[in-house]
């Protein structure tokens, strides 16, 4: 993007962060703002933000990571799919990794289990298409940026009359967590950095109830170093007024509305149900289940998998990270026994998890 | 895999279309998006899917409120 360098230009950003440093002090009180998207957390680690804030403002991260808040239920029945005969699984690639109770996908690979790494869902339409004898699961999980791509696929898999394309779906929606931690004591959250892209979807308008029924101030952010700055300055700017709205740094992406066609192709093939959270438990509303309409490209509606009960890795503290009631530094097996090479819990696994980024920048 | 990047349309064809990025070049499915494109407009692409366009008026407008904080009177 041809505006990169400028969004990362170093007098830009500190000229942001000594604005930030001014409204704080005069603030006059410390405050805690979230950010709830993996990317945000990565571009907060990669570029040192948190050494340009003042003493007043503290980041934390939440429950960002798509892939580290699918729970082991999850995983075992991905792993489950691929041990049934004559099937592929298709994922994105950070899925391999994440250890499931007692095996992960890569672990199934190494056996002689037919798992792809796909780009997009409809590179797996593209192989369901190509091997009409075998059946093609693809592994749906990530929040209302990628439920949409999933639900174009699998209009996609219809129109082209395929019958051996099947998702197994685990998507979750943002603004409902993030009610949840708000209205959590024990966090005493400021304000949200709003993840960038799911607003993209949703637009600003679906964070409303957060900042009017909860009081919270939102700020939809960019990911350069001046985005996720002048956002934090926006949300200390609110504190210090004693206000709670919600306002568009990331305008050149975002609209008060979202984008209305993919919120539609959404809604016509899924509907919201009860999901489990990594960390979080299972909160009411926060997910997203393919209709009966579609059952025929649902493993859940027509796949019976055996499963085995699931369990945590023993020690992991990923629950506590996700909701931010820890830093990665705090958990005794981080950098020890869990690193970016041998993981124990999903948040080193992936990418966009809080340890990896910990791991990675912030040690 | 939640990562949205940037990029440019360099050809468009119904609801497909390629879009590039450092001189890599992806398909791009834009069926999801409620705004018009044209070849050479930048977009978001996530999971081979553009999600929105990027707008440039509003780029330029957030680089400008971003260059007052260094109004000497803005800082005083």
């Amino acid at each position: 993007m041809k505006y990169q360098d400028e969004y990362r230009d170093r007098d830009l950003v500190q000229g942001l962060a000594e604005r930030l440093r001014a409204c704080a002090a005069g603030a006059g009180r410390a405050m805690t703002f979230m950010e709830v998207c993996g990317t945000h957390t990565m571009a907060i680690y990669q570029y040192g933000l948190r050494g340009l804030l003042p003493p007043e403002v503290r980041l934390i991260s939440g429950p960002g990571c798509p892939v580290c808040v699918t729970p082991n239920t999850y995983l075992d029945k991905a792993i489950a799919c691929c041990r049934l005969p004559d099937t592929i699984v298709a994922t994105f690639g950070d899925m391999l990794r994440v250890p499931g109770s007692t095996s992960s996908l890569m672990e199934e690979r190494a056996r002689g289990a037919d798992i792809r790494i796909v780009y997009s869902p409809l590179d797996a339409v593209k192989i369901a298409s190509a091997n009409p004898d075998r059946r093609v699961v693809f592994l749906g999980v990530g929040f209302e940026t990628t439920a949409p791509t999933i639900a174009g696929s699998i209009l996609a898999a219809r129109t082209a009359g395929l019958a051996n394309f099947l998702v197994l779906s685990a998507h979750k929606t943002m603004p409902t967590p993030m009610q949840a931690l708000a209205a959590d004591p024990e966090l005493a959250i400021d304000g949200f950095i709003c993840p960038a892209h799911v607003s993209t979807i949703i637009g600003a308008d679906a964070y409303l109830p957060l900042a009017e029924e909860f009081g919270r101030p939102c700020v939809i952010t960019g990911f350069e170093p001046a985005d996720v700055l002048q956002g934090v300055l926006m949300l200390a700017g609110q504190v210090a007024k004693g206000e709670s709205r919600v306002e568009i740094q990331y305008r050149r992406a975002v609209k008060p509305e979202g984008n209305r066609k993919a919120r539609e192709i959404l809604d016509q093939v899924f509907t919201p149900c009860d999901a489990e959270w990594r960390g979080l438990g299972t909160i009411p509303g926060s997910g997203l289940r393919i209709r009966e309409e579609f059952a025929a490209f649902d493993v859940e509606q027509s796949l019976a998998l055996t499963v085995e009960p699931s369990c945590e890795p023993a020690g992991c503290r990923c629950g506590d990270v996700l909701k931010g009631k820890i830093t990665p530094f705090d958990c005794p097996l981080f950098a020890t026994v869990c690193t970016a090479d041998a993981p124990v819990g999903a948040c080193m696994v992936s990418t966009e998890g809080t340890c990896a980024a910990a791991y990675k920048y912030g040690r | 895999m939640c990562l949205g990047v940037p990029m440019k349309l360099v050809s468009i064809d119904g609801t497909d279309a390629v879009a590039e990025i450092d001189g890599v070049q992806r398909e791009a499915s834009l069926m999801l998006l409620d705004e018009e494109v044209a070849v050479g407009d930048f977009v978001i692409v996530h999971a081979g899917f553009a999600i929105t366009r990027l707008d440039e008026a509003e780029a330029l407008e957030t680089l400008s409120i971003m260059r007052e904080v260094f109004d000497p009177e803005d800082m005083a």
